[in-house]
Order: C-alpha cells, then sequence, then structure tokens
C-alpha cells in the first residue's frame, strides 16, 4: 500500500547547518499495516510523514502510495489518498465554520468540488451519524462553530474528518501530544476503534512509547533519518517500555540519558 | 438637504456591490486586495468606451464584470503562481492597471451624459425618482443572494476554508493556489461592475475615479459589522450592503459642514474607518472594566472567596 524506497532528504546542503532529515530510508507497509513510529527529536519523523503527504520532495528516492508513483505529486493532488491528523488541535479544523460545513469540507476529499451545496439534508443526517461515532454529543450540535470546540473536542473531530471518507493511508502526527491525558486517552481509544473499523492503512508518530506499544501492529523507531529498530506481530507485542529502551541503548552506545528523557 | 441624502443612498446601493467584492476578498480569503483601486476604474473603463462606440449599456456593463474577473485573477496568480505577497501583488495590479484603464478610455475622462446608458434606459421604463433606487437595490440583493448562496457551495465552502486555514483544505485535497485566484477574479468582477454602474450614474469616468476605493470597501465591511454584526454569512453581507449605505450617508453628513468640502472626502473616509476600527476596541474595554468594578463591588460586599 505505502512503499518508501531510499528516501533522502537534506536541509541546508552546502551549509554548516546541513541536516541530513532521512538518510535513504526504506519502509513498506501492507493494507491493513498500523505502524507506529517513534524516536527522539530531530530523527526525522516529521519528516517523514511531510514526504508522504506531498509537503516536501525528497531529494531522492521514491514514494509509491497503492501503486502509483506519487514522489513529486503534489501535496492536494495526493490528499484523495491520505488522511492526516496534525499535532496542534487547532491545524484540522477551520475554526470560524460550523460543524457541518467542517465535515462537508471532509466529504470532498475524494470528490471533486462542485457548485451544489456542501450541507444538504441528506448529508446533514449522513454527518450527524458519523459524529455519534465520537460519543461526544456534537451531533446536537451541528451548527456550532468550531472555534467554540474545546482542543479534544476539535482533534477528535479532525480525526473523524480525516478518516470517514476512507483514506488509503491515514497519517498522525503526534496527535495526541497536545492534549491533557484524558483527552489523550479518549483520543487514542477513538483512533483505536476507527483504525480497527475501517481497517485503515495507518502511520502514526507519537512520543509516547505506551501508546506506541498499545496501538497497532508494528513498531518503528527512528534515529538520525533511519529506521533503527523494527518489530511486528508478535515480536511487538512482546515489546514493554524497559526492553524499547534497552533496545535503544543498545544500539546508540548508551550515550543518551537525555534521548532516555524525550521518549519516556 | 434630502436630495443630498437621496443621492448618498442611490450612489451607496451601488458602491454596496463593490463592498461585496471586497468582502470576498478581504474576510472570506483573508486577502487585503489593493487591485480594487484599477478595477473599479477598468470596469467604468471598458463600460464608457463601449457605450459611446455603440454597444448596449447592458453588454458593457457585463464586460466591464468579465475585465475586472481578469485583473483579480492576474493579482490572484501573481500571488500563487509567482509567489509576491498578497499586499504586493494588488499594489502591482493596480498600478499597471492605471495604465491599462489609460488605455482603454484613450484620455483620461470619458464622458457619458449624451449616451444611453442603464440608468436613463431605466428611467425610460420606470419614469419615477425612485426608479433607478429601486432598481440598484433589487440588483444588489440579488447578488447579496447569490453571493450567500455560492458561499454555502462546495466551492464556496473551500473558497472560505482557503481564508480560514489553508494548511487543512490543503489536506483535503483542495487546490489552495486556484481556489484563491477564483476568490479574487470574483471579488474583482463585483468591483468592477459596480465601478461600471458608477460611471453609468456619475455620467463618466474617470482615470481617477479609483483612488481610495479600498479603503471605501473597508469603511462599507467595519461599519456594517459594527452596526449588523458577521455571525451568519448571509448576515455579514447584509452588513456589507448596510455599511456601503449607511458610509456614503456619514460622507454626506461630513460634507455638510461649512468647514470641510469635497477635497476632503479622503481624509474624512480614513478618519470614519480609523475610527470603526478603533471604536470597537474602546467599548469592549469600557465593559470589562465596568464589568470588573462591578465584580470588586460584589467581592466586598459578601467578603470574597475562601483563602487557601
Amino acid at each position: 500500500m505505502l512503499e518508501l524506497t531510499q528516501i533522502f532528504k537534506v536541509f541546508y546542503e552546502g551549509t554548516p547547518d546541513e541536516k541530513i532529515a532521512l538518510n535513504k530510508l526504506n519502509l513498506s507497509m501492507k493494507q491493513g499495516d498500523f505502524v507506529t513510529v517513534i524516536g527522539s527529536n530531530g530523527a526525522g519523523k516529521s519528516t517523514l510523514m511531510n514526504v508522504i503527504s506531498g509537503k516536501l520532495v525528497p531529494d531522492m528516492g521514491t514514494v509509491m502510495i497503492d501503486g502509483a508513483n506519487m514522489t513529486s505529486l503534489a501535496e492536494h493532488k495526493r490528499a484523495v489518498k491520505i488522511g492526516r491528523v496534525f499535532q496542534d488541535p487547532m491545524a484540522g479544523t477551520a475554526p470560524t465554520m460550523t460543524i457541518e460545513e467542517n465535515l462537508a469540507l471532509a466529504y470532498n476529499r475524494t470528490k471533486k468540488r462542485t457548485l451544489s451545496f456542501g450541507v444538504t439534508k441528506k448529508r446533514r443526517d449522513f454527518y450527524r451519524e458519523k459524529l455519534e461515532m465520537l460519543h461526544l454529543g456534537l451531533e446536537d450540535r451541528l451548527q456550532a462553530k468550531v472555534g467554540l470546540l474545546s482542543g479534544g473536542e476539535r482533534q477528535a473531530l479532525s480525526l473523524l474528518m480525516a478518516t470517514f471518507t476512507d483514506p488509503k493511508i491515514l497519517l498522525l502526527d503526534e496527535h495526541t501530544a497536545a492534549l491533557d491525558p484524558s483527552r489523550a486517552e479518549l483520543i487514542t481509544n477513538l483512533t483505536k476503534e476507527i483504525v480497527a473499523k475501517l481497517g485503515l492503512t495507518t502511520l502514526m508518530v507519537t512520543h509516547n512509547m505506551q501508546q506506541a506499544l498499545d496501538l497497532g501492529n508494528r513498531l518503528i523507531m527512528m534515529d538520525k533519518g533511519q529506521i533503527i529498530f523494527s518489530a511486528d506481530g508478535d515480536a511487538k507485542s512482546d515489546l514493554t517500555v524497559e526492553k524499547l529502551l534497552a533496545e535503544f541503548q543498545k544500539i546508540k552506545g548508551g550515550s543518551g540519558l537525555s534521548d532516555r528523557s524525550l521518549l519516556s | 438637504m434630502m436630495t443630498a441624502m437621496f443621492g448618498a443612498v442611490e450612489s451607496g446601493v451601488i458602491y454596496a456591490i463593490m463592498a461585496l467584492g471586497v468582502y470576498i476578498s478581504f474576510r472570506v480569503l483573508d486577502f487585503p486586495d489593493l487591485t480594487v483601486d484599477g478595477s473599479f476604474v477598468t470596469g467604468g473603463a471598458v463600460a464608457s468606451i463601449m457605450i459611446t462606440t455603440g454597444y448596449d449599456p447592458f453588454i458593457s456593463t457585463f464586460a466591464a464584470l468579465f475585465a475586472g474577473f481578469l485583473a483579480g485573477c492576474l493579482t490572484g496568480i501573481l500571488h500563487t503562481k509567482g509567489g509576491i505577497n498578497p499586499l504586493l501583488s494588488g499594489i502591482l495590479m493596480m498600478i499597471a492597471l492605471y495604465s491599462i484603464n489609460l488605455r482603454i478610455m484613450g484620455k483620461p475622462n470619458v464622458p457619458l451624459l449624451a449616451e444611453e446608458t442603464v440608468m436613463t434606459k431605466i428611467d425610460t421604463w420606470f419614469p419615477s425618482t425612485w426608479g433607478i433606487l429601486v432598481f440598484m437595490l433589487v440588483l444588489t440583493l440579488v447578488i447579496k443572494f447569490v453571493t450567500d448562496l455560492f458561499l454555502k457551495t462546495e466551492v464556496g465552502l473551500s473558497l472560505r476554508a482557503v481564508g480560514d486555514n489553508e494548511g487543512m483544505i490543503r489536506s483535503f485535497s483542495a487546490n489552495a493556489g486556484w481556489m484563491k485566484v477564483l476568490g479574487l477574479g470574483l471579488s474583482n468582477a463585483l468591483v468592477a461592475f459596480s465601478g461600471a454602474l458608477i460611471a453609468q450614474y456619475n455620467g463618466f469616468s474617470d482615470v481617477g475615479m479609483g483612488i481610495g476605493m479600498i479603503v471605501i470597501g473597508l469603511a462599507s465591511v467595519i461599519i456594517g459589522e459594527a452596526v449588523i454584526g458577521d455571525s451568519k454569512i448571509a448576515r455579514a453581507t447584509l452588513a456589507v450592503v448596510v455599511g456601503a449605505v449607511l458610509y456614503r450617508i456619514i460622507v454626506t453628513l461630513a460634507l455638510r459642514i461649512e468647514f470641510l468640502d469635497t477635497g476632503d472626502m479622503k481624509l474624512i473616509t480614513a478618519i470614519i474607518v480609523i475610527i470603526a476600527l478603533i471604536m470597537p476596541k474602546v467599548i469592549d474595554k469600557q465593559k470589562a472594566a465596568s464589568r470588573k468594578k462591578k465584580r470588586l463591588a460584589q467581592l466586598n460586599a459578601d467578603g470574597g472567596g475562601p483563602v487557601a
């Protein structure tokens, strides 16, 4: 479903600030895979997300999604196949527009936009039914402006908007990091529920190791623009936070107290 | 006095179409588009030249609308494809249009007094003092209504989302760049349409008639929002129309003051906008201060909350 081959991306090339964000990275995901990505700051996780979503074009390598080469396809064109939830709860919704209008925007992700109304009676019923999945009572507030919602509600709405049109790939970029623990848990559970229900191929970046272990069928650890550790299926189920940290220490050569604190 | 007021309302209703255009760029797209100063004249220029060469005034006025659409699209392309900042793209287009408008007209001023215009046609159809006002009011309200409906379509929604959260709408596969081009095109189409009608209303088009038009548009939008509010699209566009008429009334009243003359119009406009921008903040501050005072009095009366 997703095939990344020899992805290389460097920033500020030829200056003292030169930074290799992705170093010949290879990643292959099958239909229905749910991969969690961990790694310290600067490991290249965000760059990886941006290369897949099309916000950045890699200097080398190819990005294949659903059998099509999308390496240099514009961001908005790729978005037909990709659902995204951002770290910032404000980033995934339009604040001055109502909940139903936001859902209408999301509804058009896979379709051409026309001059028919975005919110009709039939569509409204459909949106309401989808909102019920969130158990937040948003289905009764269809005409409320999204800017009035709390961060947790907005992030839940963003998650719904990114997923209810069956994306080929779902990208979650630390989407619970800006929420308080109980809201973060709510979004984590919703993510689990929605991904399982729709069987979405998902890539999730997180700084929370427990979350990375709880969710998904595969875990990868990144460092210096490469995947340095990967565990699938049973190997992943046997992992604990301690084992992961030990693994990280082993690979890094026991250099990082700061990395340890960043990861846990 | 009454005639002056009547004229103010009449022209205010026509200027409201321009203000609706400014609303689309300034509020919906969040794009401060200075093209308006040029495209308003482009509308007047295209319409008046076509009328003087013998075209039907209605066809001429619609041609002006298309000319404005093109000008707006060009500003959008300068910004999205050329990567020029919004303010500068508008300024560049405005200055380019000054020369283009002179080329279209061939001279700085084209009189229309002897020609058959939309206004003279209305006068022959409805021979009443109210004819032009009623006709223009209906036209403006139809445009307002169509704008409301358009902003609720799938395309209209994504246009609004571009102004609200551009990164988000990209992630939902909308081409934000072309959306901006389309929005600026529509905005300037309305501006030029209004310019064409104003030229026919005044009986001439002049290369300088667009100076400060963007500020007048902004004044209309801001005054309207202060008076009517902008909680819903339909309400916000109504506010713009009312604001445009109010602006004309305020200016007419200001010009009654002995000391001021027509040359002071732009200064009056600037002052109106400054007041309209600052007043809501001052009022909010005063409201907050009075609430605080009340709460303090309450606190002193009941002894306050528990001390931890």
